[in-house]
């Protein structure tokens, strides 16, 4: 087992440098001058040939690309053209931000979709598969805007039981050390905050978890109903096994492989970073973060933005895999 | 002889499909003695499977559905049992093994860990002791290394292993019947003769009971006491394995004698009975044999046979048995169609 992670670490060298050679390459590909850019229309030639030499950008291609691979390893992004400081620094709580939503909107995705799969399955053709299966298709079909829009409306305009925006009460907010601030109102043994926390991570949570949900109660059932015909299930029934062991011990571990895959590419398309479902509840996530830079042509924060984003799905990519191997004897790579 | 264990009345078991009603099993009776072994025989198709599983209430359901008759076992009617009730019965008195020794075990969990539910499903031991009867288990069906086996997933083992382990988990609580859905079909001859050697030393060690579902007559010779041939959903013929083998009565099983090659005849071609079994559907009149039979009469295509008893303990579905038609006609017939 751990040489198998070792390998497939080393195996995740190569994706990573051609990772790098793309973000770079976006700076390089932006038409015109990128110091021209920085210092706006009416900046002099002198001006822009000077800024061009301190940034590195009158050396070749390949010198520059090295300088910043080396910057990278040292744990270095650049610097944000906007607020001048290091991306490396500024980037964290955006990251956390993102980080903390995505793991409540999977728990939600996860416990709900593989049990409506699951239940789905057993009772096939009842009332409930077709509500669950109908809900299901409601969920992958339905906008996210729109279903964050009706959340807010119904839930803190109209009834007033949960906030509409934002990851804390902004007048009291919290001191930040993790910037995961469930973790954070934990360490300050802060409880009554952890609960505001929570109220404001469930609207966003469900919003963005809609979807996964949906997809992976889609795939739970019809990789549940394939494994329930298998021949060793009939074997476990034959030995006398009640339903509930036959279909949560023998039946989802096999089942689960394939909703495995989808459950991890649901989880790096979330932590991508959720524009709009960011921007409806003025969540400060990476994908917020990576928009204004955008907006602003802020091109070094575009670029590590992308890169962080692409190295967490590399990673969640790489659990995943180790997941099947620990759940499957018969994966050999 | 000793006491019934397990006793089939006219047993129905029919699919609801998209495409209608099938009477899989069609008023099957068949009864199993203490320690006996009795061969199902018949072509794929047939029904046995369908009754075995049956037995157990294993039967797909939807589409399969038992819709009358009654299994008997030790006096209770398993027919329509609940669930709580068959739950306590399978594995524990009644346990069975599978065709498919290769998908017949969870890949995902260890030999040891599938074993150790056998025990734990219907005793209240600890793991650590189930472990140790599970090894003795394997030790029992003769699987070497038991100790190191019981780690390994069943990927690691081969097929005739795989098959062992599955009737390690069968007898793990001394079941009153084993029930064998054709357990060495997908065996290599070897490995089959083994299995069937553990089977009958099993059988006579516990005493235990065995239904045994094969298309493969030489398995038949080899173990059973009893024979039941069934074709379409029916029982044809019962009688026991000597009477069977030596004199078979149904033309479908002189048929299916007739088909098996002989080691001291050295015909150029085997013969095999014309056409394959019809696909079972409700209100059909006629024996089901009649079309591939070469003894068929009218009486054959227009009226259901009855199972007539030709013997001490046998029974034919046919009409060349009936009493009412007489002798005559029996060997009028025979030879008129022989002689063709």
């Amino acid at each position: 087992m751990f040489s198998y992670i070792l390998r497939r670490l080393l195996m995740l060298i190569p994706v990573l440098i051609g990772m790098t050679l793309i973000t770079f390459s976006i700076v390089h590909l932006i038409p015109g001058n990128p110091a021209q850019v920085i210092l706006g229309e009416t900046a002099t030639a002198n001006a822009i040939t000077e800024l061009e030499e301190s940034m590195g950008l009158n050396e070749p291609y390949f010198v520059q690309y090295g300088h910043y691979l080396m910057d990278l390893v040292q744990g270095d992004l650049g610097t944000s053209l906007r607020s001048k400081a290091e991306i490396s620094k500024e980037i964290w709580p955006y990251i956390a931000a993102t980080f903390e939503l995505t793991i409540f909107a999977m728990i939600f995705a996860v416990v709900v979709g593989v049990n409506a799969g699951i239940i789905s399955a057993w009772k096939q053709n009842s009332w409930f598969d077709f509500l669950a299966m109908m809900v299901a298709l409601i969920g992958v079909s339905m906008p996210i805007f729109w279903l964050a829009l009706m959340e807010q409306w119904i839930f803190a305009q109209e009834l007033g039981w949960l906030p509409a925006y934002g990851r804390q009460n902004s007048r009291d907010p919290i001191a930040a050390i993790t910037h995961f601030y469930v973790l954070d109102s934990l360490i300050h043994l802060d409880f009554s905050r952890t609960l505001t926390i929570l109220k404001h991570l469930i609207l966003p949570s469900i919003a963005l978890g809609t979807i996964p949900m949906a997809i992976i109660a889609r795939m739970t059932r019809s990789s549940m109903l394939e494994v329930m015909k298998s021949d060793y299930i009939r074997t476990v029934r034959a030995k006398g096994s009640g339903q509930f062991l036959v279909i949560y011990k023998h039946a989802l571990k096999n089942a689960i492989i394939p909703v495995l895959t989808v459950i991890g590419l649901q989880t790096g398309v979330l932590l991508g970073g959720a524009i709009l479902t960011e921007t409806i509840f003025s969540w400060p996530g990476i994908g917020r973060y990576v928009y204004e830079a955008i907006s602003y042509r802020d091109y070094p924060v575009i670029q590590s933005g992308i890169l962080v984003v692409a190295f967490i799905f590399v990673l969640i990519n790489l659990a995943v895999d180790i997941l099947y191997k620990k759940i499957d004897p018969r994966i050999k790579y | 002889m000793s006491r019934i264990v397990l006793e089939i009345k006219n047993l129905s078991t029919h699919f609801f499909t998209d495409s209608g009603e099938i009477p899989a099993v069609d008023q099957v009776s068949l009864h199993v003695h203490k320690g006996e072994v009795v061969g199902i025989v018949g072509e794929s198709g047939c029904g046995k499977s369908v009754t075995s599983l049956s037995i157990m209430q294993l039967v797909p359901n939807p589409p399969g559905k038992i819709v009358g008759g009654e299994i008997n076992y030790k006096g209770e009617n398993l027919a329509f049992a609940s669930e709580k009730r068959m739950k306590k019965l399978r594995g524990n008195e009644i346990s069975m093994i599978f065709q498919e020794p290769m998908t017949s075990l969870n890949p995902l969990f260890t030999i040891g860990n599938q074993m150790r539910e056998a025990f734990r499903f219907h005793q209240k031991i600890s793991k650590k002791e189930a472990r140790e009867k599970s090894i003795s288990m394997l030790k029992l069906v003769g699987i070497p290394r038991a100790e190191s086996i019981i780690d390994d997933y069943p990927h690691q083992l081969s097929g005739g292993m795989r098959q062992r382990v599955m009737i390690a988990m069968a007898m793990s609580c001394d079941p009153e019947l084993l029930i064998a859905d054709e357990p060495t079909t997908a065996l290599d001859v070897t490995i089959q003769a083994q299995i069937l050697d553990l089977m009958r030393k099993l059988n006579e060690e516990k005493d235990t009971a065995i239904l045994l579902i094969t298309h493969d007559l030489g398995v038949v010779a080899d173990i059973c006491d009893r024979v039941v041939v069934m074709y379409a959903g029916q029982v044809v013929e019962e009688g026991s394995k000597r009477e069977i083998l030596k004199d078979p009565k149904h033309p479908y099983s002189q048929g299916l004698i007739r088909s098996l090659p002989r080691i001291h005849e050295r015909e150029q071609k085997l013969y095999s009975i014309p056409g394959t079994v019809p696909k079972p559907k409700l209100g059909r009149v006629g024996c089901r044999f009649a079309p591939r039979c070469e003894l068929a009469f009218n009486r054959c295509f227009e009226g259901n046979p009855e199972l007539y008893v030709t013997g001490e303990g046998r029974r034919s579905r046919c009409f060349l048995y009936d009493k009412q038609e007489g002798e005559a006609i029996n060997d009028a017939t025979t030879e008129a169609v022989i002689g063709d």
